[in-house]
Parts: C-alpha cells; sequence; structure tokens
C-alpha cells in the first residue's frame, strides 16, 4: 500500500471502514497501480479478501505484492486471500474437459450465449460468506477491471445487475467493501462502457480518477488523481469532495503531490 | 513457463508465466534467441527490428501480444510481420504461421535474409558513442563502411549483438535456413475444406478454428511446461495476419453495424490466456483503419499488451511535404505493458518515423529539418507551422497557433 495514498484518503489498516463501494477509474493512463494498492491495503488490514483478477495472471499480481511487503501466496494459504484468474477460468471452460468444468465455473458464460454473471456472483458470495473459523475483519471485494466483462459480450446490464447482488450481498449484508476498476474516456465511443462507469459513479461511495496529464507525456509527473468522496448523508444534500492531485509512479512506491509541485519543477 | 522457476510443477498448479527469475540462473539464458529484462527478470524477445526494440524497452516480453495497427495499404505491417518470424528463424525459435489470405508456405518463403556480419558487429560495441554524431547519407560509405549498418536510434550499451539482427530486404532467406526451422501452419479456407465440422462457440468460427489450432500445438508441442524433461525449452513465434478482415468471417471491417462486435475480443482475450500460460509471443496486425467502430478498437486496445500504429504517407498530402521528405510513415506507440512492475520503461520520444531505405528498415526519432532558405519569406513559415501541427497530434493537444512569431 502506499502510505502517501493513506493519509489522503484518511484511511488507515488498523480500521478500515464498512459498507463502501469504492470505484477506481482510469482515463488515458493505466489505473492498475491504485488495484495494487488496495489490495495489499486490505491484506494487511485482516480482512478477507476475493480478488477477480480477469486481465493478468496471478504471478504479475504477486510479484508487485511482494514489493509492497505482502506474499499473495502466503494470503491465499491460509485462507485470506481467495483469488479468481480470470485468463485461466476461461482456458478451462472452452478447453477443458466437460465432466472438470463442472457447472460451478465463474466464467461459464463465455462459452454460453447467455451474459449471466450468475455462477460468479455464486463464487464470490461463497468465498466471502463467514466460515466459523474465520477471525478475519470485514469482507472485501476486488474487481480488475470490469470493461473486460463488456468485451466478453456481457450486457451492460447485466454487469449493473453483478455489481448490485455483490453490493447487497458483500456490502450490506456482510458490512464489507468493494472496489472495482473500470476504463473510460471523455471522447470514448464505447457507449455501453461509458454507461456502465457512469452509473457506477452514481452508486460508489469514493471515486479514485487516475487520468493523464492534459499537456501530453512527462517525465516525472505520471497523471493526475482526481479523489471525490461522495457526501456522507443523501438527505442532507452535502457536497461531494474534490481533491487534485499529481503522481509520479516508482518501482515499490507512488508520491502524490499537489499540482505544479512536483519534485522536478522545485 | 510454468516449469522453469518451480521446476517441473503440473500446469494445473495456478504456476503460470512471469515468474521473478534470478538473473544468473543458467536455465533461462539456455533458451536462444532471450534475454532478461534489467527492470524485471522478465524474458524478453527481439521484435526483428533493433530499433522498434529499443522504443519497447529492450524487447517484447514473452507471453505477451504484440499488436501492430496496419497502415493504409498494409505494406509497412506486412513488414514487421515478416521482421518478426524472420527473427524467430535466425534464433531457431518455432514458427506458428496463421493467414486467411495467403499461404503460410508463401509468406515464410519471401522472408528476408539476415545480415550477418561477425566482424562488424563487434565494432559496433566498441564505436558505438562515435556514430552519434554523424551526418552522412545512407549510401554506401567508401570510407566509413564499417558504419553502414548501424542503428540510428540510440541503443542501450548492454544490448548484445547477438539480440536482434539487422535484416536484408531485397534477399530472400535462404531454403536451407527455412528447412531447419519447424513451423506451424494455418491457412484457413485449407482448414475449413479439412475440417468442415467443428465444435460450436459462439465466435466467427475462422476466431474459433484458429484458437483450437493454437492451442493444440501449444499443448502437443509441451510449450505450456506440459513435458518438462522431455527436450530444450523452445519458444513459439505465433503470427497471425490481418486479424478482423473479412477473409476471417467476421464483418467488423465492412459493416457499420456489424453483427457480432465481440468475436475479435473474445478471440483476443482467450488468446491472451494462451500466451500467458506458455512459452510464446505473438504478433497480429489489425486493419484498424477499415473498423468503422471505435469501440470495438478501444477494447482491442486494452485487450493487448503492446499496440503499436503505423501511419504510411503513401496517397497523403504528407508524400510531398518537405518536413517529411525522408521518412515514409509515422509510428505512433499506443500501448506498452506494465509487466510484473508498477512501471515500465517508457521511451521520451514520442515522435517516431520510419524509413526504409534499400536495404534497412528503422524506426528513428522525427526531426524536423532545418530551415535554411534564403528569403525568410512568411509564406514558406506558415507551411511550416501547419506541419508541425499535425506532428504534435502524436502527444495530447498542444497548442500551436497559426501566427508565426518571429523575435
Amino acid at each position: 500500500m502506499f502510505v502517501e495514498l493513506n493519509e489522503l484518503l484518511n484511511a488507515s489498516p488498523e480500521r478500515p471502514e464498512q459498507g463502501k463501494l469504492t470505484l477506481l477509474r482510469d482515463t488515458k493512463t493505466d489505473g492498475s497501480f491504485l488495484v495494487h494498492h488496495f489490495l495489499s491495503f486490505y491484506l494487511k488490514a485482516g480482512c478477507k479478501v476475493c480478488f477477480v483478477a480477469l486481465l493478468q495472471s496471478f504471478s504479475h499480481y504477486n510479484i508487485i505484492a511482494q514489493k509492497l511487503g505482502v506474499s499473495l501466496t502466503a494470503a491465499k494459504e491460509r485462507g485470506q486471500l481467495v483469488f479468481l484468474e480470470g485468463l485461466k477460468s476461461c482456458f478451462d471452460v472452452l478447453f477443458g474437459e466437460e465432466q472438470h468444468v463442472g457447472q460451478t465455473n465463474p466464467l461459464r458464460f463465455v462459452s454460453e450465449d447467455g451474459s449471466n454473471l450468475k455462477t460468479m456472483y455464486e463464487f464470490v458470495r461463497t468465498s466471502l460468506m463467514a466460515s466459523g473459523s474465520d477471525s478475519w475483519k470485514c469482507p472485501v471485494l476486488l474487481v480488475d477491471d470490469l470493461s473486460v466483462l463488456l468485451s466478453l459480450g456481457v450486457r451492460p446490464v447485466d454487469v449493473l445487475d453483478f455489481i448490485h447482488y455483490c453490493r447487497v450481498a458483500v456490502c450490506s449484508q456482510l458490512k464489507g467493501n468493494i472496489v472495482v476498476l473500470v476504463h473510460s474516456n471523455d471522447d470514448s465511443e464505447d457507449e455501453e462502457n461509458e454507461l456502465v462507469v457512469n452509473s457506477l459513479c452514481h452508486q460508489s461511495n469514493l471515486i479514485l480518477w487516475a487520468e493523464g496529464l492534459a499537456t501530453g507525456f512527462c517525465k516525472d509527473v505520471h497523471g493526475q488523481l482526481k479523489i471525490i468522496q461522495k457526501g456522507s448523508s443523501e438527505l442532507k444534500a452535502e457536497r461531494n469532495l474534490l481533491r487534485i492531485y499529481q503522481y509520479k509512479i516508482q518501482d515499490k512506491n507512488v508520491t502524490f503531490f499537489a499540482r505544479g509541485m512536483s519534485a522536478a519543477v522545485l | 513457463m510454468a516449469a522453469l522457476a518451480t521446476g517441473g510443477g503440473t500446469p494445473s498448479d495456478g504456476a503460470t508465466s512471469f515468474q521473478r527469475k534470478v538473473p544468473a540462473s543458467s536455465r533461462l539464458a539456455a533458451i536462444a534467441g532471450t534475454r532478461p529484462s534489467v527492470r524485471h527478470g522478465q524474458l524478453l524477445l527481439s521484435s526483428g527490428l533493433p530499433s522498434l526494440d529499443c522504443v519497447l524497452g529492450g524487447g517484447l516480453a514473452v507471453g505477451t501480444l504484440l499488436l501492430i495497427e496496419e497502415d493504409k495499404y498494409g505494406i509497412y505491417s506486412n513488414l514487421l510481420f515478416k521482421y518478426f518470424l524472420a527473427e524467430g528463424i535466425v534464433c531457431g525459435h518455432n514458427l506458428f504461421v496463421a493467414s486467411a489470405k495467403e499461404d503460410p508456405a508463401d509468406i515464410l518463403k519471401e522472408l528476408p535474409a539476415p545480415l550477418f556480419d561477425d566482424v562488424h558487429k563487434n565494432q559496433v560495441d566498441e564505436k558505438e558513442t562515435a556514430i552519434k554524431s554523424k551526418q552522412e547519407s545512407q549510401e554506401s560509405m567508401k570510407i566509413a563502411w564499417r558504419y553502414q549498418n548501424l542503428p540510428r536510434i540510440e541503443v542501450s550499451p548492454a544490448a548484445s549483438a547477438r539480440f536482434g539482427h539487422y535484416y536484408d530486404g531485397s534477399k530472400m532467406v535462404s531454403p536451407e535456413l527455412l528447412q531447419s526451422t519447424k513451423w506451424h501452419r494455418f491457412f484457413l479456407p485449407e482448414e475449413k475444406s479439412l475440417h468442415p465440422e467443428i465444435k460450436t462457440c459462439n465466435m466467427t468460427c475462422g476466431y474459433t478454428r484458429l484458437l483450437q489450432s493454437i492451442q493444440r500445438i501449444i499443448y502437443q508441442e509441451g510449450f505450456d511446461g506440459s513435458y518438462p524433461q522431455k527436450k530444450q525449452k523452445n519458444i513459439l513465434r505465433i503470427g497471425i495476419q490481418s486479424l478482423g478482415s473479412v477473409l476471417w468471417g467476421d464483418d467488423i471491417c465492412c459493416a457499420d453495424n456489424p453483427e457480432d462486435i465481440y468475436s475479435l475480443t473474445k478471440f483476443l482475450y482467450v488468446l491472451r490466456g494462451l500466451l500467458r500460460m506458455s512459452l510464446s509471443a505473438c504478433i497480429i496486425t489489425v486493419p484498424a483503419h477499415l473498423i468503422q467502430n471505435k469501440a470495438i478498437m478501444e477494447r482491442v486496445t486494452n485487450l493487448s499488451d503492446t499496440v503499436v500504429g503505423l501511419e504510411s504517407f503513401i496517397g497523403s498530402e504528407r508524400e510531398t511535404n518537405p518536413l517529411y521528405k525522408d521518412y515514409q510513415g509515422l509510428i505512433h506507440v499506443h500501448q506498452i505493458p506494465r509487466l510484473n512492475s508498477l512501471i515500465c520503461d517508457v521511451s521520451g520520444t514520442k515522435d517516431l518515423a520510419f524509413r526504409l531505405k534499400r536495404k534497412l528498415f528503422t524506426i528513428e526519432r522525427l526531426h524536423l529539418p532545418p530551415d535554411l532558405s534564403d528569403t525568410v519569406s512568411r509564406s514558406s513559415k506558415q507551411d511550416l507551422a501547419e506541419s508541425t501541427k499535425l506532428l504534435s497530434s502524436g502527444c495530447g493537444a498542444m497548442a500551436i497557433g497559426k501566427k508565426h512569431l518571429d523575435f
């Protein structure tokens, strides 16, 4: 986890928040460093994490997590982390033996004609359900990333249904958190994606939006992060809190600074 | 990749690619034509063009996909495709060539021949720094002939001369070299006649056949670590030509509202899974300029690792523009993957152009030629200002006004 980001969000591993939906959004840049931050943050906080990794392999996350001080293999062994490797499950669905695949593979929808994410939801629910011997704090669902589901033929309505079911199960019933990564673009022509992203923006409590700089590539400032915190009570119609910082990604850390205050400039 | 670090772990173990490698491991260096990356120990392959390797941060990582957005007539993307395969032949890798329009045997016969000059390669390492300031043209040099085939773009001093070769575009690869290469073919019209019935999957059937063929080769030849003790490890270079074009049975290139917009993206997703779990690398050329639905190209970009777009000047007004007289086109690097690391080796140069002289295809930083005209008239400067506005399209919105300021 990135210490500076924790300070900006006023979050600490000792007392993780509960019942929140956090949306990670990226535009014209790669926002996956935020996913790595939240993964190591919640593992260090002692929460039970279900990670739906649709785009990269397990060892990719493992190597980066080790740089951030967490071992994913150890977390898997002690039952703190349930890792769904999307690429491997998809391969099993399409090329695996019929009897081994069974009915419970979460990515079954790829081979069937439907865009039914029910099996994936069941997988998430069963893995985060508290079993008797567990001593973990609140459960967390992490999804990287949701835009891939649209590429696989799932309709936007079904994606939103899936998130809704997960919110009911994880946020309200189990008092846990959900963190989701989506890609978006201001002038994107992908209307389905924009529909999903806009809808999630309205539902989420915290939005972290990583954007590339409007002026183009820069070696010292890799992008700009917008932190939008929704007002805590809808009845009082409180305003959203918007803060903007710029960041630079290093090998094991990400430094955040106010706009224009990059170390290279000062 | 599965067996390398764990010493023969079973494929169902969950040990897929991108394990951290200890740099001194002798088992890794045993695979010809690869080298570990400096940053994260990832195995890198050469793409066939040393200047493209520099732009991509050292080379193409094993287990990743290089997507080339074709230029308008497909001439230069075809060249890059051939260089990738030719590099595989020279390094002794296995090849898998898939095409829907050309017979793979014909593609292989037309690959460029490698330029072997061991003596001159040693000179490269010594005299590299002296080269950067040379201004001579690319015509054959009478005095400094040893410098003739050197790369123009900066090559890191650690780059060994055995990683990445130069190819002579005018000569074809020798049949003996072809004979010694093990290669597999996929020619869509032939597959349709050989196996008319296949298990249905809701993808365009050309893509389904191709995936099954690739998976079969990877499994049978052991590229996914299924036979750890059997033989020397090797890399499988997969080349797929013009994916998404009409010949594959997909209508995204010819219809404004295609019937099935998910076939190509599903194919790329499954291919990504196949690549990540095996010792292979893939190059795909896509006729992006024909795809009307830009949403598909955005999704395709997100599902690929490295994306390079080619823009040739043929037929456009830039062909006669004096700014571009030395170059044949521009190269846009849209995406470079971040593997096993939070950062990637991005080159600082965003304006890249390529030129194809008699034998060599090189990628260089685009330089504006000096304005040496005697009459520095306002009209000629206006033209240059317009042209520089076109240049800046590569790196985001830069505000360049129409007026040329005289200081």
